[in-house]
């Protein structure tokens, strides 16, 4: 057994210093990221705000439990995830999507049956507002949505999706490819009726 | 060569590049000849950008403040 002398114990909590100090930045430059998918995994703006803090509370208690090197994004999103679910998701009912569910040119369809033909110059946004948008994901079928917004608008791969939210990767693309198609229809329903 | 409703099955592994070699070929040989579909990848193609960018909204400042005050190291 070595013994342990106060100098290399006095190195050790510099270096440990120090190690915090970096995690802490490193996380905190991730922020902004954790937000924009924390937006829209709950209703509220404050709700997001509330579930970014408690995150970042935990994170920076438990940074020892990160592993250096690997994925701090979705090591955080992780956190964010189960604190989610603590805080009582789980109870919310999933609707049967079977019925939320249309094929995938149905919004292109409903939206050239309403304002005619959608030609190739067109832009999106000449047909379906931004708040609609935000509208009808809110109204997707969180284990759905979860997917669309991890992959979708928060840039994580299959597999970083698939360990954030604890499920396979064959289960993440079908509720991907499923959640967008979900998706479509409430942007049909809300832009056509 | 695939018809419409093929084609539209299509449409998310193509945009998602998850498809073999061969389907790619089936999907864009049908391209090629019908501009409806073609109108339709197109569109979905933008609809996820647009998405990506209506969906991201930037986190407020105060909130970055707050996040900064929790750290346990200053
Ligand atoms: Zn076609």
């Amino acid at each position: 057994m070595s013994e342990t002398t106060p100098e290399t114990d006095a190195r050790r909590i510099a270096r440990e210093a120090r190690d915090r100090v970096r995690f802490e930045e490193e996380a905190l430059e991730l922020a902004d990221q954790v937000y924009r998918v924390a937006r829209h995994m709950v209703k509220t703006r404050e709700e997001a705000e509330d579930l970014v803090q408690e995150t970042y509370a935990r994170a920076f208690r438990s940074w020892q439990q990160f592993r250096p090197g690997t994925n701090l994004r979705a090591w955080l999103l992780r956190i964010l995830t189960n604190l989610n679910i603590d805080r009582g998701r789980k109870l919310q009912r999933t609707p049967d999507s079977q019925s939320l569910e249309a094929g995938d040119y149905y919004l292109f369809e409903r939206l050239e049956d309403a304002g005619g033909e959608i030609t190739e110059e067109e832009r999106v946004d000449e047909r379906l507002s931004q708040d609609s948008i935000v509208e009808a994901l809110s109204a997707v079928p969180h284990d759905f949505r979860d997917v669309i917004v991890l992959v979708d608008i928060g840039d994580f791969s299959y597999a970083e999706a698939a360990q954030i939210l604890d499920i396979p990767v064959g289960t993440v693309m079908s509720r991907l490819h499923r959640g967008r198609r979900i998706l479509k229809k409430q942007l049909a329903e809300e832009a056509v009726g | 060569m695939c018809d419409c409703a093929e084609c539209e099955q299509l449409l998310q592994p193509y945009l998602d590049r998850v498809l073999t070699e061969a389907e790619v070929l089936e999907a864009e040989e049908h391209l090629d000849h019908c501009s409806y579909c073609r109108r339709a990848y197109r569109f979905e193609e933008e609809l996820r950008m647009y998405v990506r960018r209506a969906a991201s909204e930037p986190m407020p400042l105060e909130l970055k403040q707050k996040l900064a005050q929790l750290r346990i190291s200053l």
